[in-house]
């Protein structure tokens, strides 16, 4: 993964993960959006969380600490918190 | 897709906010291995829990609270043995991170050094059955050293000898000023007459949602919770071993791995020794009535609550309960 990745594509693979992961139905990349709450609207745990968190750090090559996870309330909330990780390291 | 807000309207929504952040990550601690008591069907015996090496070190006690809380631990749930019995390590905790105490009552825990500490009194039904289980009535004595403690519940484990005889007690523990959280008795030493059978459990089910309209205030419950707990369903499916929350994280070994308590370890009071789940080790899951269990299956089980209003709400409701008994929000 670059850190030059497109700002829209980052966020499509990061709904992508999300579907995948925790086996959303009904939901496509396309219609996910990235600024829905993923707590406040679509019902994620903090264990649907780490279990997202562990795929992002694989695919992104990025550290993500559990004291973050307040900051990954939306795709595009990741999309950010990556990016800086990424320009950062 | 459904979400939250397409689910519950205004008020429901502002209930579901201030339970969605709470991310309540619970560990339970046997303070000691001793107790005041020795009620027939405690797991505690039963599994030969007792015989672990007490850490008897305050030392110890304190860099190994001290650890729990570093390992992201938010909710010390203490049992034993008698936790009572060792008020300074209960101390080391209750300074330490928000902390629950079960007991039997027996002896008051002083709210001069636990002025806000959630206490829960364990309750194994009348006068008769107290005797019969547990020696004598301790139910007199809990009841006299609690008697309108805000931060005190009865936690009382029905025994299927109880069907058709709960109200007497709930109304006495509401006379006293006290809360009450209903749960079942699983007979792990096989007591005679203990056990439960689908026609018992059907009707404490109902029993149990009259208590709940006839004492709001003071029951702690809800008709979800009733109902997963006496038939082991949740959302067409069983509670037993491969749905348990409850496993202690470094022993579960399941494949796959269902929704779980997240960093949940039972310890042992020698500090060393983990616990298989929230209970004994030798008891049959498919007979587990365990109320903690079955209401953190529903907790850690969200999003399959999301495909209709009442099922949300249900949620919500379970969720309520537990953050209630363990004083993350008000009653
Ligand atoms: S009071 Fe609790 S720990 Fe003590 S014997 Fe009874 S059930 Fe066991
Ligand atoms: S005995 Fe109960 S709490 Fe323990 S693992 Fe089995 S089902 Fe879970």
């Amino acid at each position: 993964m670059s850190s030059g990745m497109d700002a829209n594509a980052l966020m499509t693979r990061i709904a992508e993960i999300i579907i995948f992961e925790l086996k959303l139905e009904d939901i496509t990349p396309e219609t996910f959006s990235c600024d829905l709450d993923l707590v406040d609207e679509l019902g994620v745990d903090s264990m649907d969380l780490a279990t997202v968190v562990l795929v992002l750090q694989d695919e992104f090559g990025v550290m993500i600490d559990e004291d973050d996870y307040p900051q990954l309330g939306s795709i595009r909330k990741i999309a950010e918190y990556i990016q800086h990780k990424l320009e950062n390291t | 897709m459904k979400t939250v807000s397409s689910l519950l309207d205004a008020a429901w929504h502002e209930r579901y906010r201030k339970i969605s952040t709470l991310n309540i990550r619970s560990s339970i601690y046997d303070v000691t291995n001793r107790c005041n008591l020795r009620c027939k069907g405690c797991f505690f015996y039963s599994s030969n829990e007792h015989l672990v090496a007490e850490e008897m070190d305050p030392a110890k006690w304190k860099a190994f609270v001290r650890r729990e809380k570093e390992r992201g631990v938010n909710l010390a749930i203490l049992i034993g043995g008698e936790p009572t019995l060792e008020l300074d390590r209960v101390e080391i905790f209750y300074r330490t991170m928000p902390t629950y105490c079960a007991t039997n009552g027996q002896i008051k825990v002083p709210r001069d050094r636990f002025p806000d500490m959630m206490v829960g009194i364990s309750l194994w039904g009348n006068e008769e059955d107290e005797k019969k289980l547990r020696g004598k009535n301790t139910f007199a004595v809990s009841l006299n050293n609690y008697e309108g403690d805000p931060n005190a519940y009865y936690l009382y484990t029905i025994t299927p000898n109880q069907v058709g005889r709960i109200e007497p007690v709930i109304r006495k523990i509401a006379d006293g000023g006290l809360k009450v959280h209903m749960q079942l008795l699983t007979n792990d030493e096989e007591v005679e007459g203990f056990s439960w059978t689908d026609d018992k459990l059907a009707a404490i089910r109902v029993e149990m949602d009259a208590m709940l309209e006839s004492y709001p205030q003071a029951v702690i419950s809800c008709k979800y919770y009733h109902e997963v707990l006496t038939t082991g369903k949740m959302l067409g499916r069983s509670f037993g071993w491969s749905e348990c929350p409850s496993v202690t994280e470094s022993m579960d070994h399941r494949h796959p791995q269902p929704k779980r308590l997240i960093r949940f370890i039972r310890w042992a009071s020698d500090l060393k020794t983990t616990h298989r789940c929230c209970t004994s080790a030798t008891r049959d899951c498919s007979k587990c009535k365990d109320g903690a269990a079955h209401m953190s299956w529903v907790m850690v089980n969200k999003r399959g609550h999301l495909d209709s209003t009442r099922d949300l709400q249900n949620w919500i409701e379970v969720y309520e309960i537990f953050a209630k008994l363990y004083r993350f929000i008000p009653w």
